[in-house]
Parts: structure tokens; sequence; C-alpha cells
């Protein structure tokens, strides 16, 4: 799995140099590129989802690129979220559902049953739309998932505990409630607290699942900075009720109606010119 | 950044093993600890019957019916403890029901809100004073009182009528069948009125609101809102109730008298299947005499099983109905 | 017009009266269930601290006729009853564990919940049969460890009971994003969802103990009673509840008394471990 990062870290670098001019800078202008250029971080064939006998997501075929914002939009209940479940195969929790077709990360079949869930879940790390804070302090919050995977000094532990709160833009705020409980912190920070501590593990895919739509616009104006910031190290997907916020952070964008992927495209094609009317129609409000 | 990534990678691969190993060995023993809950229960059954054998094999059905009690010529039968386990438990509820059923009501329609937490909590902590204390008093307080100053009158006034005077005829000693049930159903009183109010105040406010927005009136609102909402439930918690009743032992064995006669009158002594047991088991000599009383035990058991699944059979309908309604 | 007004006003004060009759009687109720308890807490204060001394907490249990105290007593209640949730606490904790972390694929959590709930129902001096038949009859003789036992068996289900409502009450958001870090299951119930939850499971741990600490009839054939200090809980270990029913049912005045004293002292200790649970939920 991770054991040949180092030296897929370096084409990386090379390749991200190569596509420099589409860095992310968060601006809707900027051209994200064509998927077919890019590093594939995951693929997505023939995914269908079951609930029970409901069938939710019916032959999902889609490529992650790798250190860019996808976002995913569409009505409620049109398996957006559900699609992302899949990602880190959080759906296991429950009994009775499950997903056919593949899944591949990095060319390696997650949805196999041979994959170690609790290694693919560090790999791949989820924030979720209600902040949820563990009932414990700041610090061990974020040391927490850290503590799972890592035998770190203390010494470590603390850089990296403010490392990821840096990289959360939580630092200043808290450096001085580190020993807090963490559901005393505000909701605005409670998620932030939540996206560090996600990053904390390292993951390579940081999935977002409405992670706004509980915050007030101030504190989702600074989450969406945050994406802004976190993409240069990681891939991000993002699932989102709110358009606009689709289009602010995102690269590609995928639009789901009905469990089905109906278009997925650049950011900027889907939110000038799309080719389907279902996205047209969504996009320019007329259902949904 | 290379060791660390590298060396970051084998503690992933070592911790990944023993995870699954430790989450095999802690789903397994949560269930291990499960199972034991209903390995005791079976355990339970089985070793009540092998306990009662001996004497259900001797006396068979006639042990149910018989009310001979005699461990000198070793001749026993069930009557006298059922009859007394059951009367006790109808007079317990009879004063139980309304009584709960009343401050059910007070605490959720018609208490100041001020008042509403002292007197919840007061009926909550009663319900937590163990039995043996509400036997004591009963033995001690209550019996006295209620030979000198009650039970004259009921035998007087109420011995004369026809039928059922008999039951409240003889003489006024205090203790006896009557008491047992008074004091269990002193003693009921704040399990089922704490059961109730439970119930009553999960009847959605909308509902009553709308009620009280027609202009009706309190006792409309709980007759026509409430008692239907909660009906099934009420049924399941005056169950809950009497399954406490049947099964209580030190509240009743202290006032009941332990008299092992069939006697009409509700002023006279007598004995429950459980103060049977209490009183006689350490005593009991010889296996027919031990082995009888291990069956009433068992009957006891299944009397009270009855009736916590005739309980749970009307409180999970409640929850299906709420379930279909949200 | 006026007239269907006068049947209106008719109707109207007969509801009214009604209603008024009903409330009167529902507040007549209240006064008539708290009557009883209010006698029978104040008879029991003022006999329980007019026999209070410090002799209760210092002597053991004395013959009839001579002085003592209850302390052999006291010290054995409290050894069996913390016995007694030793034993029940981790199994009825890990068992509610299952029920709410691991049944939602399991056939038998309706049975095992059916069946725990009959364990609570259950007659405690059936526990008591019980635990005399397969522990008390094979060992040879009453025993401390008989008496635990059978608390233990009362204190179960409780644990169970409440230690499931709640991990439920838990929100799997909480179990999801402990998940989603790479937690394995087993480290998310005992570092997240054990945390979360641990006022309650405490709470149940605590009324259990609170309702063990005056069963008495599981005890009469159990631990039986000892009127000396136990050395050991392989032997009939002296306890207070069944010191207080045999004192009580005894003729002799100065056994009562210490009955009384006695009673006094585990109702305040049950109602002090209940107020305990209650300011504890509260302040969570």
């Amino acid at each position: 799995m991770a054991m040949d990062n180092s030296g897929m870290e370096k084409e990386k670098t090379l390749l991200e140099k190569g596509f420099s001019s589409i860095k992310h800078t968060g601006d809707v202008s900027t051209p994200a590129g064509d998927l077919s250029s890019l590093e594939i971080k995951m693929r997505v064939r023939d995914l269908d989802f079951y609930y029970g006998k409901f069938h939710a997501l019916h032959s999902i075929t889609m490529d992650i690129p790798e250190k860019r914002v996808t976002a995913m939009i569409g009505p409620s209940g049109c398996g957006k979220s559900t699609l992302i479940r899949c990602f880190n195969r959080i759906y296991e929790l429950y009994p009775r559902q499950y997903a056919t077709g593949e899944i591949l990360l990095d060319g390696r079949n997650i949805l196999s049953p041979k994959e170690d869930l609790n290694l693919l879940r560090a790999q791949v790390g989820m924030v979720f739309q209600k902040p949820t804070p563990f009932p414990m302090s700041v610090y061990d919050n974020i040391a927490f998932g850290v503590r799972l995977y890592e035998n770190l000094s203390r010494s470590e532990m603390d850089e990296r505990v403010e490392w990821a709160l840096q990289k959360a833009a939580l630092w200043k705020e808290v450096k001085d409630k580190l020993r807090q409980i963490g559901t005393a912190l505000s909701g605005g920070q409670q998620q932030r607290l939540c996206i560090a501590r996600a990053i904390a593990v390292k993951p390579e895919i940081v999935l977002l699942d409405e992670p706004c739509s509980a915050l007030d616009p101030i504190s989702t104006a600074k989450v969406e900075e945050l994406i802004d910031e976190l993409v240069s190290d990681y891939t991000i997907i993002i699932v989102t009720h709110n358009m606009q916020q689709a289009a602010r952070v995102s690269d590609f964008t995928a639009f789901m109606y009905l469990g089905k992927l109906i278009e997925y495209d650049s950011t900027d094609k889907m939110f000038t010119n799309p080719v389907k009317k279902e996205t047209e129609d969504y996009i320019t409000g007329r259902f949904g | 950044m290379e060791m660390t990534q590298n060396s970051k990678d084998m503690t992933i691969i070592r911790r990944g093993n023993a995870g699954q190993i430790l989450d095999f060995i802690f789903a397994n023993s949560t269930r291990i600890c499960a199972v034991i809950v209903l390995l005791i229960i079976f355990a339970m059954m089985v070793s009540l019957f092998i306990g009662a054998w001996p004497a259900f094999k001797k006396f068979g059905l006639h042990f149910f019916i018989s009310d001979k009690w005699n461990p000198v010529t070793e001749e026993f039968g069930a009557l006298v403890a059922i009859y007394g386990t059951i009367v006790t438990s109808i007079i317990a509820m009879l004063i139980g029901v309304p009584v709960s059923f009343g401050i059910a009501i007070f605490i959720t329609e018609l208490c100041p809100i001020w008042l509403k937490r002292p007197v919840s909590t007061a009926i909550e902590l009663l319900a937590a004073i163990p039995s043996i204390i509400y036997g004591m008093w009963g033995l001690f307080v209550f019996a006295p009182f209620f030979g000198d100053h009650i039970e004259p009158w009921i035998s007087e006034y109420l011995g004369g009528i026809p039928f059922l005077g008999h039951l409240f005829s003889g003489p006024p000693l205090g203790i006896g069948v009557l008491t047992a049930g008074i004091i269990l159903g002193i003693m009921v009183i704040p399990f089922m009125a704490s059961v109730f109010r439970d119930l009553f105040e999960v009847v959605p406010a909308v509902l009553k609101e709308s009620a009280y927005g027609i202009g009706a009136t309190t006792w409309e609102v709980v007759k026509m809102i409430v008692l239907p909402y909660t009906k099934i439930g009420v049924v399941g918690g005056v169950m809950l109730g009497l399954g406490r009743a049947l099964g209580e032992t030190m509240a009743v064995t202290f006032v009941i008298g332990n008299a092992d006669r069939l006697e009409s009158s509700l002023l006279m002594p007598g004995n429950t299947i459980s103060s049977s047991l209490a009183n006689q088991f350490t005593e009991a000599v010889g296996q027919m005499y031990t082995s009888s009383l291990i069956a009433l035990g068992l009957i006891l058991f299944f009397i009270t099983f009855v009736v916590l699944a005739v309980a749970k059979f009307f409180l999970l309908r409640l929850t299906l109905k709420e379930g279909q309604r949200t | 017009m006026s007239q269907l007004q006068n049947i209106n006003i008719r109707l109207y004060k007969r509801r009214i009266k009604l209603n008024f009759l009903v409330l009167s009687a529902s507040l007549l109720t209240t006064l008539f269930g708290l009557f009883w308890l209010v006698w029978l807490l104040v008879t029991l204060f003022s006999h329980g601290f007019q026999y209070l001394d410090l002799s209760v907490f210092t002597q053991p249990t004395p013959p009839p006729g001579e002085a003592g105290g209850l302390a052999n007593a006291i010290v054995g209640s409290v050894i069996i009853t913390v016995m007694g949730v030793l034993i029940g606490a981790p199994i009825g904790v890990m068992a509610g564990t299952f029920l709410s972390e691991y049944a939602m694929r399991s056939r038998i959590a309706p049975l095992i919940r059916f069946v725990n709930d009959v364990l609570l129902s259950a007659p405690s001096i059936i526990i008591g049969v019980f635990i005399y038949e397969v522990v008390v009859v094979p060992m040879g003789n009453f025993s401390g460890w008989a008496g635990s036992l059978a608390l233990a068996l009362i204190a179960l289900p409780i644990i169970v009971r409440t230690t499931e409502d709640m991990l439920k009450m838990v929100p799997n958001t909480v179990r999801e994003a402990a998940c989603a870090l790479g937690a394995p299951r087993w480290k998310m119930t005992v570092a997240i969802v054990y945390r979360a939850a641990k006022a309650g499971i405490l709470t149940g741990i605590l009324l259990a103990i609170a309702r063990i600490s005056g069963e008495t009839a599981p005890l009469l054939f159990t631990a039986l009673n000892n009127q000396f200090w136990s050395s050991s809980l392989n032997e009939p270990v002296a306890n207070l509840p069944v010191v207080i029913f045999q004192f009580a049912m005894s003729p002799y005045e100065d056994w009562q008394n210490l009955a009384w004293a006695g009673a006094f002292l585990i109702t305040l200790s049950v109602l002090v471990l209940n107020i305990l649970v209650r300011t504890f939920l509260r302040n969570r």
C-alpha cells in the first residue's frame, strides 16, 4: 500500500510542478484542467450500493484526481453521501448495507473482502456533517487517532498536535485550551477540530460530508479557506448541498441524481456549460 | 521523512493485526457475557424444575388444588399460598392502580411547575426504599393501628353484607391477608406512579395543546387525549406493578401471619408463596418439604413470567404504534 | 339564540364541575399516597434515631438481653454487596455492550433482551432458591459467596439494561468519526463510546447497588446470618437485611430496637445513593 509512497512522492511533486498553472487558488475561473491529464488517486468502477433491498447507487463510474478538490452535488437523497461513505467503507458499521463493483485506490480494490478496514480508514479520513468531537480534551481528540497507528514520544506528539491544529487554522484559538474538553468549543471550532483530527493521522484522502451545513457563515468561510490550504497535500472529496460552495472550492464537480452519476467534469465547465439537461436544471435552480 | 514514513508503515501493519485480534476477543467476550444472561434463566428453570420434581411426582396435579400444608405428615398442596398470593396482589392493585393514576395525573397535568420536580423526586425516592422497611413498618406501626381502629369498624359494618360479609368478618388481629394487601398496595404506589407519569409525559404536547385550544378542560384532555394515547402502556404498567406485587416477599412476610390454613376472611392470617418460602425454607427438613417449597417457587416464577410476558406484549405494541406515527 | 346560550352555559358548568371533581380526586389520591409514605418515613427516622448510637457501629450483634450493635452485620453487608457488584457489573456492562454495539447483526439479541427483562422482574426470593440449589447445596453450607452471587444476579439485569440504554444514547456519528480515523471496533467502543456514556453506565451500577443493598429475600437462604464476625466468605456472613428481619420478628425488645436502627441505616444509604445518582446525572 503506502510502501511505495516515497517513490511516488517525487513523481507527484514533479507532476504538480508541471501543473503549477492550475494549482489551486480557490478561484473558480482557474482552469482545473482535464481529468485525463491528471494523476488519478481513486477509480470507481460500476459501483452499486444497497440499503437492504433498496438500490441506492446505480453503476457509478468516476475517476478522482489526486490533490484536487472534487465536489459532489445533487438534491438530498441523490446518493452523494452514500457514495463517499463507500470510499472508506464506513457503511460496514451497519448490517444489510453492501456495495458491489470496484473502487481502486492507487490500483488496489478497497471493496475486496481482504481489505483491512482500519488501515483503509487511516488512509482515507472523513469529516462529518455535524461536528463530532470526542468526549475528551482538545489535545486527546487529535492524539487519539495518531496513537492508533504511531508510537510517538511526548514531544513528537505535541508537535503533531500543533501541526494538525495549525493546518486546520485552529491553533491560535485553542493553544491555551488544549486541556479543555473538545465539546466545550464553539460549533465552528469543533468542526475544524474534527478536520485537524482527521489530518493528524496523515491520510491521503480526506472525505468531507457536508462539513459546513451545521456552521454559521463565518465558520463556513474559514472551513472553505482551510480546504484551499489542504488541497496542496491531500486529495479532497466534498459533499455539499450548496452549489455556490461547490463552485468556490472545487476543481471537479459531480452531479448526482436518484442514485446515478449524471455528469462529472471540471467545475468550470459544469457551472458554465453543462452537457446534460438535468444538470443545467439543477444548477439554475429549476428543481431540487 | 522517508524514515518516519517507513516506521509508520511498520507500526500500521503491526497494529493492524493486533487490532483485528483484539476486535475478535472483545466482540466475543461481550457475546459470551450476553449468553451468560440467557444461560442463567435457563439454569434457573432447570434447577427449579429438578428441585420441584419430587413434589410434583408425588402429588401430581393435586398439588395445585390441595389446601393441605402439613410438614408433619408430609402432605403438601399449593392452594393456600397461591390463593394468598393472588388475593394480596388483587387488594394491592385495587389500592395501587387508582392512587398511582391520580398521582400521575396530578404530576403531569395539575401540579404547578415548581412543585413538579419535588413531588416527582419524592415518588421516585420512595420507590427505591427496600421492601423490608415497608414490612417492618407494617408490622410495628400499621398493623397495630389497623387492628385497633379500622378492623373493628370493617367487621362491624362490612361483615354484615350478604355474600361479601364473610370476607370481612373475624377478630381484629391487625396482621392478616388484608393488611398484607394494603402494605403491598402502598409499596407499589411509587413504582406504578412513576411508570404512569413517564407514560403520560410522552404524549406529544401538540396533541394536548390542540385539545386545550378548542376549550377542553384538563379532565377532558386526560380522558380524550392522554388515556387513549397511552392506554396500552397503562395496561403494561399495571402488569409490571402486578408482577412486583406477586413476587414481593419481605413486605408481606412480616404482616401476613404465616398461617397455612385457607380462611374465608381477609382479616385472618394466611400465606403467600414468597412468604412461605421466606419463613419455612431454611427450616424445612426432609426432601419432600423442601421440594414442595421449591415447587411453590416454580409456580411463582411461572406466574410472574406470564405477567411479564403480557406486560411486554402491551408495551411492545405501544412502541410499535409510536414507530408508525413518527 | 339566547336559549342556545343557556344550554351551552349549563353544559359548560357541568363540564367545569366534573373537571373540578376529578382534579380534586387526583389531588386527594396524591395526598393519600404521600400520606402513607410520609408516615412511614417519619416513624422510621424517629425510631431509627432513637436507637442509633455509637455501639451500633462498634459492637457485634448481641444475644437477646445483652448490649450490642450491628457492626458485624454492617461490615458483612458491605462486603457481600461489593462482591455482588464486582461479579455482576463486568458481566452486565459487557452484555449491555453486546446488545448495543454488536447485536445489530445478531438474532439472539431480542431473546437476550427478553430474558434479561425476565430476570429483572423475577421475584428476588426465587433467585435465592436458585442460588441455594446450585451453590449452597453443592458446597454443603450457607456462605457469603452464595449471598454475593444472589445479589450479583439481581444487579446483573439492571446493569445490562442501563448500559444498553446509555450506549444507545451515544450518537452514531461519534462512532463513525472514531471508525473513520481507523480505530478498530473495540478501541472505538472502549475509548470513545464508553467514555461518552460513562456517567450513564455508572448511574446504572449505582442504581444496582442501591437496589441490592436493601435486598433481603435472596440472602435468607444464601448468606444466612452469623451472630459473630465472619472470617471468610466461605461461611455464613452476617448482613443487615437478614439481621433486621430476624431481630424485628423476635419477641425481644432490644433486638427490635436494633432492627429499627438497622432499618434506618439501610434506608438512609439507599436514599443517599439515589440522590447521588440524581445529582450525578444532572451535573453531567
